[in-house]
């Protein structure tokens, strides 16, 4: 990669952390409100994740969401207009923090069911096979989805019909409050692609070069093999779950905002 | 009498019925080390511990699924879903199993089972988030649905609801956590499917319940101050449905408003007004009149949210209307 490319990509994590400090200030001084997911920490995943793509394959995720709408490319203006609510924001203020899209974009959506939208992904790509074109389905989603049924349902799906999704779990080591070994059968989340018999693979999220190359190679093998295949992406939210988390329940260590996080790394190696 | 919250009401309930029976026991989302993410089961986990407050996957098909299996064996769950929303998640083991276990197998197994979830609007959750669906679970022969607006009748209505042999659903509206009341201490118990007069009048019936309650009873206070008095009728519970009291109170003023916070078409209001139209023709003096939410999903910015949910000065300008 290039030194123009790379610095784009720094330039887009400090984006997103510097709109989400703000949004965090507008949300404390109540001119944003519902429910606002801070994806602070994640950044190189979403990064590294959506540089990899070609701009016509689709991206859909949760809603952890204002990270990967700016990858995606939508402005950061419209981004913030959304979460304001208003009618310049993504969603014409409809949806908020939770309901970034772009069709332009390719960005399908945060969406605020949790594993909702992974069967609406092997829709999307089902959608594009019946096309008869090779677009990648990008699917995002955290830990605490894959122990839900729709993950269950959409993989095997998406393997069976041979559909081109790549998902992408973002194991950020909890759902809301609750650590992984608490809530998964399986702590190492990459062994439920095993089940439906899906290539997978286990990536350092704290390291957007290493996301972009995993990313970059999952994406060619989906493309050319008309398959399926499962990223594990390791990372961590320094903050908390939405705002107004009391987080109580880490046994982690909390992040000091804007130092980085360097013994994560290690961590996962 | 303690004045508590509505918060505080539920609550008490729940431990009074934990510590009284270890039958019972909670399960569901961060109900345990988060301690609730509306705080309702705070302190629960240190004082019962990981086996009787059970922190579960997200997986609302497993919870209620579970909670069912468990019931039928004996035990009595109580089931949290972080909101109603996420019962659509669900749905089967609410709607198509748990309300038709006892009937269908002729009386053989009993689903003793309370689901407890939050919902409501106005706090721009979205679309998906801020629903109050509540009709659609009354539509279900087999499933009680209780919706308490004060914190005397949450208290005293859950605790019935998890001594009840059947499964039922109880509804608490987001918004009115904070909500304070008398609340007896103790022991205190009301039954199942009783409307209640919570204001009387003689002009005109508003039935309502839960976040109705709390509007309706603003309204009528709007209205007192031109002379017209409201008697406001609390359904408490959706089914089974007391009409009891509201014909009774529309046979003295022959005049309703029916208010509720989900959307008017198929709701409560619909299924109230056909029954006093059925049972209480001879008496009616205008037409029902219902005041409900518009028939969009709930919008997250603000003004549009609040423009679509049902508001103290729809209520009035329906209970003029019927005046008229
Ligand atoms: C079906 C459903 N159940 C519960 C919730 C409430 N909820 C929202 S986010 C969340 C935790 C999700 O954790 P994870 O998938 O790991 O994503 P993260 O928040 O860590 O990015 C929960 C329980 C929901 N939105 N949808
Ligand atoms: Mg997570």
């Amino acid at each position: 990669m290039n030194k123009e490319r790379l610095l784009d990509l720094y330039y887009q994590m400090v984006l997103i952390r510097r709109v989400e400090e703000r949004g965090a200030e507008l949300y404390q001084a109540g001119k944003i409100g519902g429910f606002m997911h801070l994806y602070i920490g994640q950044e190189a995943v979403s990064t590294g994740l959506i540089a990899a793509r070609e701009p016509r394959d689709r991206v859909i995720t949760a809603y952890r969401d204002h990270g990967v709408a700016i990858n995606c490319g939508i402005s950061a203006n419209e981004v913030m207009a959304e979460l304001l609510g208003k009618v310049t924001g993504t969603s014409k203020g409809k949806g908020g923090s939770m309901h970034m899209a772009s069709v332009e974009k390719n960005m399908w959506g945060g969406h605020a069911i949790v594993g909702g939208h992974l069967p609406i992904a092997s829709g999307l790509a089902l959608g594009d096979q019946y096309a008869g074109n090779d677009n990648v389905t990008i699917c995002m989603f955290g830990d605490g989805a894959t122990n839900i049924g729709y993950f269950h349902e959409a993989l095997n799906l998406a393997k069976t019909w041979n559909l081109r999704v790549l998902w992408v779990c973002e194991n950020n080591q909890y759902g809301m409050g609750t650590a992984v070994e608490r809530a998964s059968a399986v702590s190492e989340i990459r062994q439920k692609a095993e089940g439906y018999g899906m290539k997978n693979e286990r990536v350092d999220g704290m390291d957007v070069l290493a996301v972009y190359e995993a990313s970059k190679k999952a994406i060619d093998y989906v493309r050319t093999e008309g398959k399926p295949y499962m990223l594990e992406i390791m990372t961590y939210r320094f903050r908390g779950h939405s705002m107004g988390d009391p987080e109580r329940y880490r046994t982690l260590p909390k992040p000091v905002p804007n130092r980085g996080w360097k013994s994560y790394s290690r961590m996962c190696s | 009498m303690a004045k508590i919250t509505m918060r505080e009401a539920i609550s008490q309930a729940l431990w009074e019925e934990m510590e009284r029976d270890p039958a019972v026991f909670i399960l569901g989302e961060e109900v345990g080390v988060w301690g609730g993410t509306y705080a309702v089961t705070k302190g629960f986990y240190d004082h019962f511990g990981p086996e009787r407050i059970k922190d579960t996957p997200i997986a609302e098909n497993a919870i209620i699924g579970a909670a069912i299996g468990a019931a039928m064996v004996g035990q009595r769950p109580i089931a949290e879903l972080m909101t109603i929303n996420f019962a659509f998640s669900a749905m089967d083991y609410v709607v198509n199993q748990a309300p038709k276990l006892h009937y269908m197998f002729g009386g053989q197994f009993r689903v003793p089972l309370v689901i407890r979830a939050v919902g409501g609007g106005g706090r721009q959750l979205g679309a998906t988030h801020s629903q109050t669906p509540d009709a659609v679970f009354a539509h279900f022969p087999g499933l009680k649905v209780v919706s308490p607006g004060t914190p005397e009748d949450a208290k005293g209505l859950l605790k019935t609801a998890i001594r009840s042999d059947d499964p039922v659903l109880f509804l608490e509206h987001a918004t009115m956590y904070q909500v304070r009341g008398e609340v007896p201490e103790g022991e205190y118990l009301l039954p199942i499917g009783k409307s209640k007069i919570q204001r009387p009048g003689r002009d005109v019936t508003i039935v309502t319940y839960a976040k109705g309650l709390e509007l309706s009873l603003k309204a009528a206070d709007e209205l007192a101050k031109d002379g017209v008095e409201a008697e406001i009728v609390d359904l408490r519970t959706l089914r089974p449905l007391d009409m009891e009291p509201v014909l009774e109170s529309f046979q003295k003023t022959n005049r309703a408003v029916i208010v509720e916070e989900g959307w008017k078409s198929y709701g409560v209001g619909a299924e109230v007004s056909s029954r006093i139209y059925e049972q209480a023709f001879d008496y009616v003096d205008a037409p029902i009149l219902r005041v409900a939410q518009k028939e969009v999903p709930l919008p997250y910015n603000r003004t549009l949210e609040q423009a679509a949910l049902p508001q103290v000065p729809d209520i009035v300008a329906a209970v003029k209307e019927v005046l008229k």
